[in-house]
């Protein structure tokens, strides 16, 4: 029973969400206004969800705050945008604030839960245990239990960033298209947004390269895509 | 807009104003001062004659009247001659002929008379009373020879038969009046000069004006409302130059009007769109539920369930491609380019849809070009679509490269075996709600439902975006094909893309490993 909270502040459209999601099987929490999933989050229920979709039209504090909000309390909540707008500007914003996916509205019930079942997909262990090589820096990559430490200290990062870095990872040195990963990672059956995976790797280098500006670890290969190391 | 070459900045050589004002002012300088010199040379000319002549006269009477007192009649040759001797030292040593009857005495015996004091003269002098002169030309010189008889000088005043002749020189005179149309013809040079310097002038007073509004004009015509010449003086100009400013001042008022209430149209539609977005968000899920429980309502309520879900999906596209045409037309669109493979891409598209099995494929492999694969998806679904549901299968989709006169192509065609599109409708099926007529009826709905009536123009501005373009037209065998071109960029030359967006990592690798 997934635990999903829904963050929309038209009441026909969340009824509608929660109506189709609940048919479902999904436990639905939701919230008209950020301010009020906030208080949720913190709440004593709130520790049981496993994912959020966001509108990023709130009154009060907006969705791209909430997102940047969600994110300080806990790295591994998988956020969903819904942007009513599909303008470039919010979700460049959107990705940056955090958010690990975004769909358009109106969005079709199947679309919305194949990306919600994709986001969770993501938060589940996967792939053969193997190490990183020799590094200086002291990357360690646990693909058991899922923990990314830096030289002894604990990355926390959200589900998306994780299984980004296992895929690319698990095959040092090997250059993935923003495509491929998009199908990987995501679990996008349709033609997603190549952005969406430039936004994670600005995330993933941010926690993980000492000068993300010159990164070692998830490196860009002009043209083609990204690869890890060679380190 | 092109420059005509009359107007270039050297204004015209032949025909121009500045031309024609020049000619002009030289050839009224010309007629006056050629007019008030020949008038002022026969005056002068005449003055000076006439003043010679009655001295001549005068001089000769007074002197004959003096000499002829104690002169006795008849003469004899001696007598003659001495009188024409004292009557010629009496007047400056002037040539003096005397005759009486058959006698001639001239008072220098060396000069030659005869061809300056002509019969007629005599004739004259002898019928007549009075002095007579007659002006000469003698050797290429003037003359004038005045002859007169002498009278008795008691009461009735007889002819004695005695006839005097003078002969004066007349060069100095000439030389006079000639010196006159000398100083006249030097000076007509600077008067000519003069006249061309004040003409050009006159023309730079009116062609500055002129080619200042010229200029005004041409920018005005290339789409800036703004331009304005400067206004200066009253004079009918100055009026052209105003009523212009005014004219430009009224044509970018409506200008700015139409644009405003463009832009309100736009606003308006990209307002609607978004309004319409809530609704339909809260419908599209409801609708979602009375689908899955079609197959438990009475038959009538499930088709009613199910039409009300198909419809609300074609409001939903209709909604996004509104929402998607108000941002080309406002100008908020940019372009996510990335090197892609575009067979990839084409087959993704294709696979998307599940059209894999529908269309025929001759992809290029290896086409790689900086696109805007979201783009390039809403192109060949548009493409591909319309041929689906209009035209007739096979439809064929086929990948290649041209090289034109301006670069690389990557070329896209979408071909079916339909009627075809009706003639002159090549322009117009990018129109939007462009709907054609029976020929490519709409067929049952397929997956991707009806189109908007937006698709191709969408798709047609998508290729805008790229510097690309859309043609239609008829294949060999009939049927509409539809051809894609895009630039065949393979290199980041354009703009910045999302690429650098997130990271600024720099290396390149010119290929995969």
């Amino acid at each position: 029973m997934p635990h999903v909270l829904l963050i929309e502040d038209d009441a026909s459209v969340r009824d509608g969400m929660e109506l189709v999601l609940r048919r479902h099987g999904y436990d639905v929490d939701t919230a008209a206004t950020g301010e009020q999933a906030l208080s949720l989050l913190d709440g004593p229920g709130g520790a049981r969800v496993e994912l959020a979709v966001l509108d990023l039209m709130l009154p009060g504090i907006d969705g791209f705050e909430v997102c940047r909000r969600i994110r300080a309390r806990t790295a591994t909540l998988p956020v969903i945008m819904l942007t009513a707008r599909g303008d470039d500007r919010d979700i460049v914003t959107g990705l940056e604030a955090g958010a690990d996916d975004y769909v358009v509205k109106p969005v079709t019930a199947p679309v919305l839960e194949a990306r919600i079942r994709a986001a969770l997909r993501r938060a589940e262990p996967s792939g053969p245990v193997r190490g990183t090589g020799p590094d200086p820096a002291g990357l360690v990559i646990d693909r058991a239990g899922l923990t990314v430490t830096k030289r002894g200290v604990q990355v926390a990062l959200p589900p998306t960033e994780l299984r980004l870095l296992l895929e690319l990872s698990a095959s040092p040195g090997r250059v993935f298209s923003r495509e491929q990963l998009l199908a990987s990672v995501w679990d996008h059956t349709f033609l997603g947004d190549s952005r969406i995976v430039d936004a994670a790797v600005g995330r993933l280098r941010a926690k993980l390269e000492d000068v993300p500006a010159k990164p070692r670890y998830v490196q860009t290969v002009r043209g083609f895509g990204y690869r890890f190391g060679p380190l | 807009m092109s420059r005509r070459s009359g107007w270039s900045r050297g204004g015209r050589l032949v025909g121009g104003l500045r031309t024609r004002l020049v000619v002009a002012f030289v050839v009224v300088a010309l007629l006056s001062a050629v007019t008030s010199t020949a008038l002022a040379y026969r005056d002068a000319r005449t003055a000076v004659l006439q003043r010679t002549q009655n001295a001549a006269v005068n001089d000769l009477r007074e002197r004959v009247t003096a000499v002829a007192a104690d002169f006795d009649v008849p003469p004899d040759q001696r007598a003659l001659s001495r009188f024409a001797s004292k009557v010629s030292d009496g007047i400056g040593g002037r040539i003096v002929v005397a005759r009486y009857q058959d006698l001639v005495a001239v008072s220098d015996s060396l000069a030659d008379t005869e061809a300056r004091i002509t019969t007629g003269l005599r004739a004259a002098v002898r019928t007549g009373s009075g002095a007579r002169f007659q002006r000469v030309t003698w050797r290429g010189e003037p003359y004038l020879a005045v002859g007169m008889p002498v009278t008795y000088a008691d009461g009735d005043r007889r002819a004695s038969g005695l006839e005097v002749f003078s002969i004066t020189d007349l060069r100095a005179e000439r030389d006079d009046t000639a010196a006159l149309l000398d100083s006249v013809r030097s000076g007509v040079v600077p008067v000519v000069l003069l006249a061309a310097v004040l003409a050009l002038l006159a023309a730079r007073t009116v062609l500055r004006p002129v080619r200042e509004l010229g200029r005004a004009t041409r920018e005005l015509a290339a789409g800036d409302l703004g331009s304005r010449v400067a206004v200066t003086g009253h004079d009918e100009l100055a009026d052209l130059a105003r009523t212009f400013n005014d004219t430009a001042d009224a044509l970018q008022a409506s200008d700015a009007e139409l644009r405003e209430q463009e832009a309100k149209a736009r606003r308006f539609v990209a307002d609607v769109s978004h309004e319409l977005r809530t609704p339909l968000a809260a419908m599209t899920m409801v609708a979602t539920v009375l689908d899955e429980d079609a197959d438990q309502l009475p038959p009538d309520a499930a088709r009613a369930a199910r039409t009300v879900g198909a419809e609300t999906a074609r409001l939903s596209r209709l909604v996004e491609d509104l929402m998607e045409i108000s941002r080309f037309d406002a100008g908020a669109v940019r372009l996510n380019a990335a090197e892609t493979d575009l067979a990839e891409a084409v087959r993704a598209s294709l696979a998307l849809r599940g059209w894999t099995d529908r269309v025929r494929t001759d992809l290029a492999e290896g086409v790689r070009a900086r696109v805007d694969r979201r783009r390039v998806d809403v192109i060949v679904a548009n493409l591909v679509g319309n041929a689906l549901r209009h035209g007739a299968p096979p439809v064929t989709v086929t990948l290649g490269t041209t090289v034109t006169e301006d670069g690389e192509w990557v070329t896209l065609e979408v071909a079916d075996h339909g009627p075809g599109l009706p003639p002159g409708a090549g322009e117009r099926v990018f129109d939007r709600f462009y709907k054609a007529d029976a020929a490519r009826t709409r067929g049952a709905a397929d997956d991707s439902g009806q189109g908007s009536g937006l698709g191709t123009a969408i798709a047609l501005e998508n290729a805008r975006l790229h510097g690309g373009t859309i043609d239609a037209g008829s294949g060999p065998e009939g049927g509409a094909v539809f051809t894609l071109r895009l630039p065949l960029r393979r290199t980041d030359d354009e703009r910045r893309t999302d690429d650098d967006l997130w990271s600024d990592d720099r290396s390149t690798r010119e290929d995969a490993e």
